[in-house]
């Protein structure tokens, strides 16, 4: 009996892995080795069929130019989106911890509150706010925020505005934790506040800044809402702009369910490599592991 | 930055599933009710997918009436979506028994074997729908796919008070369309006569089969596909030239920046279908009784030649074990004339039934200020032509969209986006193994 407890406190995490992501992920493995063939005309009963084809899905998908270039719109989106995003919490996280600040709690949740709005309702919300003609800020700007060139910045804007919330607060949190007789030997030292930031707190922080930038590397692989929800209102993003749009597409676009099971086996693969490989090279830092 | 919280949803899902699954009692879904075994102790029970406004105050009308088949209306969004979300349900093996079917969409369900054969259901009626509306649903073939029940062919729309305020005539031609269209930019800046939608395919196509495309055709065995035909090169030529000269507008329909053109009069006229005083109502509301309509403009004078935009016919699901009691409401709906005055009243859908054409008389309420509305249109209706279309309208729709975005965006010829589209679909065909004739 003691012994099978173990496995007993195991079954509903192994039952529910299996359910849930282990079949899910075997039946997409299975589907993205199909492919449905039709003969003649393709109309009425029998004329479809699904015939195996091993990995040609897969090469089609790697060797598909059009999901590469999606790659690397979203490589810069998400370079952008990173370093404005998690800067912008540090800059927030720091302010919010320095002891001068007022109206702490209040900035705290002002900043937050965005990450509350879902990511369609904001993308309409902004979306809104970018239309010439619909838009308070197009009457001082005179920008066009879904031109071809802007409409990135004006996507990364919207994941940024959401995002920033989230991360300054996991980081504030960390900052919270640091004992308060760290800073006060540091000011003993002579240091500004400023040089505290810089030596001692940003230093401490480098775990939780990891953290999260593995949470928003994961995250901008996905960008999915923002640029759906803006295509309709402009002519500048394509139906395949990230790799999950194009998979989207295949899927219940164009009715393709076997090219859309590969290329989502890879975008999984590629987003494993990614956001393994950034904790293998920060290892060091991010836990103290040699 | 959306990926926490979704794991979050993704928790609380499996707890909910668990629950439902540990209480030991099957969950009382409305799927549940519907499955064949249920209906087999009760009144059929038949689900039907449809996104015309006001349906499920028809189908009571019919549930009052026939107690032994009860059909649930259940509300979809339209567009290329709903077709997708059907094909999607079919192919996962629970689709609902009658699906609302957009012309262009039939030949993908054919393809997919997701709709029945009801040749023999419909043989009595095949004589209430224009020999042109059933050829939509048989493609030319033996079998019946769907009940016509609406049709889209295509009328300009325009601001009747504009026009008359620049001394513009309703133009006759599309080269008098042109010529207006530079004349509201001469008086006002700020207006357009029209724009053009890379977003909306399916106005699109309605203009090319004016000019008279025929894109997809069926020839014994095999399919011809001839998107890039010379009609279509005409209309993309056409609308190319005029963008590019900046005569008219590229902000695509039905966006809010659109609406709020309409409302404001800073858009002058919209080519579209019989059914845009619905869409005229509810988004231009301030403009009401200051449009009128006309027949679209021609290529040729003195010609009378439409196309549709739209349109759709009523489908019995191939899985359904109530085909014949589906097939009975379907024709019920499209051809008694009860429910066709419903139709038109209620659901505010241009019939496709004959006799339900001619009998229609008053204006819709927006246009009140054009008495003979649907005289109109009925002179417009037997003058449009349409075409077959293909297994895959999916694939060719969603190019046309990315090509005509990049044709806006990068200014490239329109004649090229017109190619794309005809390359992604042969080789889409070709990939699902269609015999295609060169």
């Amino acid at each position: 009996m003691k012994r099978s407890a173990p496995y007993v406190f195991l079954t509903p995490a192994i039952v529910l892995f299996t359910l849930f992501l282990a079949v899910p992920i075997g039946y997409t493995v299975y589907l993205a080795m199909l492919r449905s063939k039709v003969s003649g005309l393709g109309l009425g009963k029998g004329s479809r069929r699904e015939v195996f084809v091993g990995f040609d899905n897969f090469a089609a998908a790697l060797s598909d130019a059009e999901l590469w270039n999606g790659w690397l719109r979203v490589l810069g989106y998400g370079a952008l989106v990173l370093v404005v995003m998690l800067g912008l919490a540090l800059l927030f996280a720091l302010l919010l911890d320095s002891a001068r600040v007022r109206l702490a709690r209040f900035s705290r949740i002002a900043i937050f509150l965005p990450y509350a709005v879902p990511g369609v309702a904001a993308t309409l919300l902004w979306g809104f706010l970018y239309l010439p003609s619909l838009s308070p800020i197009r009457e001082i700007l005179d920008v066009d925020f879904l031109g071809a060139t802007t409409v990135t910045y004006s996507m990364a804007n919207v994941a940024v505005w959401g995002g920033v919330g989230f991360n300054m607060l996991v980081l504030y949190t960390t900052l919270r934790a640091i004992p308060r007789d760290l800073y006060e030997a540091a000011r003993l030292d002579g240091a500004s506040e400023f040089q505290i930031a810089i030596r001692v707190k940003i230093p401490i922080l480098v775990p939780a800044i990891i953290l999260t930038t593995v949470f928003s590397i994961i995250a901008t692989i996905q960008v999915f809402t923002e640029p759906t929800t803006l295509r309709p209102l402009t002519n500048t993003i394509s139906s395949t702009w990230s790799p999950l749009m194009k998979v989207y597409r295949d899927a219940f676009v164009t009715g393709d369910l076997y090219s859309a099971a590969a290329t989502s086996i890879v975008i999984a693969a590629i987003s494993l490599v990614l956001s393994f490989g950034f904790l293998r090279v920060v290892r060091n830092r991010a836990f103290g592991e040699g | 930055m959306r990926a926490n919280r979704l794991g979050a949803a993704l928790a609380v899902a499996l707890t909910a599933t668990l629950a439902s699954c540990g209480s030991g009692e099957p969950a009382q879904s409305t799927e549940a009710a519907q499955s064949p075994t249920a209906a087999a102790q009760g009144p059929v029970k038949l689900v039907y997918w449809t996104w015309a406004p006001n349906m499920d105050k028809i189908v009571d009308v019919w549930n009052k009436a026939h107690p032994d088949i009860q059909v649930t209306v259940s509300k979809q969004a339209g567009g290329d979506d709903a077709a997708a979300k059907y094909l999607t349900a079919s192919k996962a093996g629970n689709p609902p028994d009658l699906v609302q079917a957009e012309y262009q969409h039939l030949p993908s369900f054919i393809a997919a074997d997701a709709v029945a054969d009801l040749k023999a259901e419909t043989a009595a009626v095949k004589g209430e729908f224009s020999e042109g509306l059933w050829n939509l649903v048989t493609l030319g073939t033996e079998g019946v796919y769907g009940i016509p029940q609406d049709s889209g062919p295509m009328m300009l729309f325009y601001r009747q008070d504009l026009f008359d305020k620049y001394g513009i005539a309703v133009p006759k031609t599309w080269q008098e369309y042109a010529d207006a269209a530079r004349t509201v930019r001469k008086k006002d800046p700020k207006a357009y006569l029209g724009t053009f939608s890379s977003k909306d395919p399916g106005a699109f196509t309605g203009l090319a089969q004016q000019a008279g495309a025929q894109w997809w055709s069926i020839s014994g065995e095999s399919w011809k596909v001839n998107i890039a035909d010379e009609p279509t090169k005409k209309v993309a030529d056409y609308w190319d030239g005029l963008v590019k000269e900046g005569a008219i507008d590229d902000m695509p329909f039905f966006t809010p920046e659109w609406n709020k053109a309409l409302n404001d009069g800073k858009l002058l006229s919209w080519p579209s279908a019989v059914w845009a005083p619905g869409v005229l109502s509810t988004n231009a509301p301030k403009a009401k009784g200051k449009w009128a309509i006309a027949p679209l403009p021609q290529w040729n004078a003195g010609e009378s030649f439409s196309g549709f935009w739209g349109g759709s016919s009523v489908a019995v699901s191939a899985k359904t074990p109530n085909k014949a009691a589906a097939a009975q409401f379907a024709t019920w709906l499209n051809t008694d004339p009860a429910a066709l005055e419903l139709l038109v009243k209620e659901a505010a859908i241009y019939p496709a039934s004959t006799k339900a054409q001619s009998a229609l008389g008053e204006a819709p309420e927006y246009f009140s200020n054009q008495p003979d509305f649907w005289q109109q249109a009925a002179t417009v209706s037997a003058g449009a032509r349409g075409f077959t279309f293909g297994p895959n309208v999916g694939v060719t729709y969603n190019s046309f969209k990315d090509a005509f975005d990049k044709a806006l965006q990068s200014k490239s010829p329109f004649s090229a986006a017109i190619q794309t589209m005809q390359d992604a679909t042969v080789a889409d065909m070709r990939k699902s193994g269609f015999q295609i004739a060169s």
